[in-house]
């Protein structure tokens, strides 16, 4: 999955999701959560949207898998095209295939996510049968297949052991096989090493890439670690207070940032530095904290925490087209950063 | 400023049965590292490496199994609890949950006076005065002092942590994962915070963290523990540049990273499997079954801390090596 600049028009688009809008009813108002999220995934890349927490990246990811709890919330309006196909008008009993055997998702949290009381191989098997038919022999088959495939030693063992008996990274990949189990077109991924340790989720990242080289899978990607989406992703979707808010691939967003919450973020990540005088300096800093949706104004929502605020921001800004599948939603998205300044 | 000298802490585990062994856990087991005044010294390591375990030990609030600790010059182990409680209003916590660490039935300012009271320090109206001028050193406003922790986002609650460990004029503070819990954006702000009142105050710290690019930061000086114990502590800058432990190495290697220069110069190499369980941690050197270019020497002698440049202390019988090559 090296980065390709070239803008993909002739592979396929798995998922196109366009014009997105989801509403939650708190305190008999309807509240917007997310607002016109427009984005493509071709097959066999990485999309990566990236954010702070509360601005609706893991919202996006169940929209997709309408998991949307209902009431409160509910898809307003957009269209969500797997293969052609729009989810949010299909039935219930549609979605249900389509979920675990098309498109499914890895949790942030393998501890929990994994059912206490039933051995590992009874839950992979679990979504096999599920969407297929066969015979108990040949599901076991599989599931071993699986197991070797996100690399658990001694599948034999492993398969009738509870999740107890498993360390946190071993559970990731029980978890990233009931996702593969069915050979989904679609895999998204939700912030899926946070609560691995750093060499864990080396192993994880490495597996993940074998598997989409293997496979061709694609994957949405949710995180806010800019060191993970350079590592894996070829495409960044940025998000605010539930809009897109950039979108570029990776080595746009990274070196040629356009909007000021995407400098922010860049810049404010504790990084390596070689450089003894850079590393001296202090973290620049997004002051405050991620708007409440209950209280949203009609301009920029990130004006408020904005260097780069003007009169105009009071209007909410356009989205910006600054080229094939690269825009942000900035009155001054047309402008590179002031200064020269190094987001690496 | 302090002195830890081969500090160990285990922890019984409950026996399987009546004649089973009673096994132990070894959290930390032989861990040595000073820090000197005014200075920040980083402990990194991944989750069962012991550096919170350590954090708390130096603190006692958690006893030690054995090994000296030393705090300006004074023995913490040989002391009454009369004097080692006076000892403590100059060695603070600040714990990494910044949403089970206070009191949800106490107000803001009480959390922050409490040690005041413990301590039974100044009149009524000169420790509501502290409080106050607490508050405002770590970004708070005076009057949020009669809200409750929940009214507080994660990042403001961490500055109250913050300024409850502050409210005594401690000399020493450990930070145990201080950002973990919170938003990146947020994360800087808080570490930001931490670095100008270390530099204001002079405050001497122990930073614990996973997160390399935190440490790297924020510390003067680097150990890397693993299993329960430093194999490796050097001054930031020769630690990033040149890491000479095998583990140091992959750990590096393993951090994701967007910077061309730093991707070009950690070669790629993955670690195997997980981190042992400390319950019976492997003979001779520790990390001898992830190791890349371990040897038979390795899985029988335990390697020592040793000076191989100046201030570069390493625990490997081959450090420095390629291992990049060998993996």
């Amino acid at each position: 999955m090296t980065a390709d600049n070239t803008p993909a028009s002739n592979e396929t688009t798995v998922l196109e999701v366009d014009g997105l809008c989801v509403e939650f009813s708190m305190r008999g108002k309807q509240v917007p959560v997310l607002s016109d999220v427009s984005f493509n995934i071709d097959h066999g890349r990485t999309v990566a949207i990236v954010g702070e927490s509360g601005c609706g990246k893991s919202m996006t990811a169940l929209a997709i898998m309408r998991l949307i709890p209902s009431p409160p919330g509910r898809i307003s309006s957009g269209k969500i095209l797997f293969k052609g196909e729009n989810l949010i008008e299909v039935s219930e009993r549609r979605i249900r295939e389509v979920r675990g055997r098309d498109i499914s998702m890895i949790f942030q949290e393998p501890m929990t996510s994994l059912n206490p009381v039933y051995t590992i191989g009874d839950q992979i098997a679990e979504t096999i049968k599920r969407h297929q038919a066969g015979s108990a022999a040949s599901v076991r088959q599989q599931v071993l297949d699986l197991l070797r495939l996100v690399q658990i030693p001694a599948p034999e063992r492993r398969i009738s052991e509870y999740p107890h008996q498993l360390s946190g990274g071993m559970r990731q990949r029980v978890m990233i096989a009931i996702a593969l189990a069915c050979e989904p077109a679609l895999l998204i991924a939700d912030e899926p090493t946070t609560a691995l340790d750093v060499t864990v989720q080396a192993q994880i990242f490495d597996l993940l890439k074998d598997i989409q080289a293997k496979r061709g899978t694609s994957f949405i990607l949710i995180t806010h670690d800019f060191g993970v989406v350079a590592e894996l992703a070829d495409r960044v979707v940025v998000m605010y207070a539930g809009r897109k808010i950039e979108e570029g691939s990776v080595e746009q967003v990274i070196n040629d940032p356009r909007h000021p919450y995407t400098r922010g973020l860049l810049r404010c990540m504790p990084q390596i530095k070689l450089d003894p005088v850079l590393a001296a300096e202090p973290l620049a800093e997004i002051p405050g904290t991620v708007p409440d949706l209950l209280r949203q104004s009609k301009g920029c929502s990130f004006a408020p925490r904005c260097p780069s605020v003007t009169a105009k921001c009071i209007e909410m800004p356009p989205m910006v087209q600054l080229g094939e599948q690269r825009s942000a939603r900035c009155w001054l998205a047309h402008e590179p950063a002031a200064t020269a300044e190094q987001y690496v | 400023m302090l002195n830890v000298r081969d500090l160990k802490v285990h922890f019984p585990v409950a026996k399987a049965g009546f004649f089973a062994r009673r096994q132990v856990v070894h959290a930390v087991d032989g861990a040595s590292f000073e820090i000197p005044r005014s200075k920040t010294l980083g402990l990194v390591g991944e989750s069962g490496s012991g550096k919170s375990t350590t954090g708390l030990a130096i603190l006692r609030l958690i006893k030690p199994t054995s090994g000296e600790i030393t705090f300006d010059g004074r023995t913490l182990g040989d002391m009454d609890s009369e004097t080692f409680r006076a000892m403590r209003r100059r060695m603070q916590i600040v714990f990494q949950d910044p949403y089970s660490s206070l009191d949800p039935r106490s107000t803001a300012g009480e959390i922050v006076r409490f040690p005041l009271d413990i301590h039974a320090l100044g009149s009524n109206a000169e420790r509501k005065e502290r409080v106050a001028e607490v508050f405002s050193l770590v970004g708070l406003r005076p009057r949020q002092m009669d809200l409750f922790p929940h009214q507080f986002s994660g990042g403001q609650r961490q500055r109250i942590s913050i300024a409850r460990a502050l409210v005594l004029q401690p000399e020493f503070i450990v930070c145990d994962e201080p950002v973990s819990a919170l938003d990146v954006a947020i994360q800087a702000q808080i570490l930001n915070l931490l670095s100008r009142l270390r530099d204001e105050l002079n405050l001497t710290l122990l930073f614990i963290s996973h997160d390399l690019g935190v440490i790297s930061h924020i510390c003067d000086e680097v150990a890397v523990m693993y299993l329960g114990k430093v194999v490796e502590k050097a001054p930031r800058h020769a630690l990033f540049r040149q890491p000479l432990h095998p583990y140091t190495q992959a750990l590096f290697s393993a951090v994701p990273t967007r910077n061309p220069e730093l991707k070009g110069a950690v070669k790629r190499i993955r670690l195997q499997g997980d981190i042992p369980s400390p319950i019976n941690p492997p003979s001779g050197c520790r990390f001898h079954t992830r190791c890349p270019i371990a040897q038979a020497r390795c899985r029988s002698e335990e390697p020592q801390l040793t000076e191989q440049a100046s201030d570069h202390l390493v625990a490997c019988h081959f450090p420095g090596q390629d291992i990049s090559v060998a993996g």
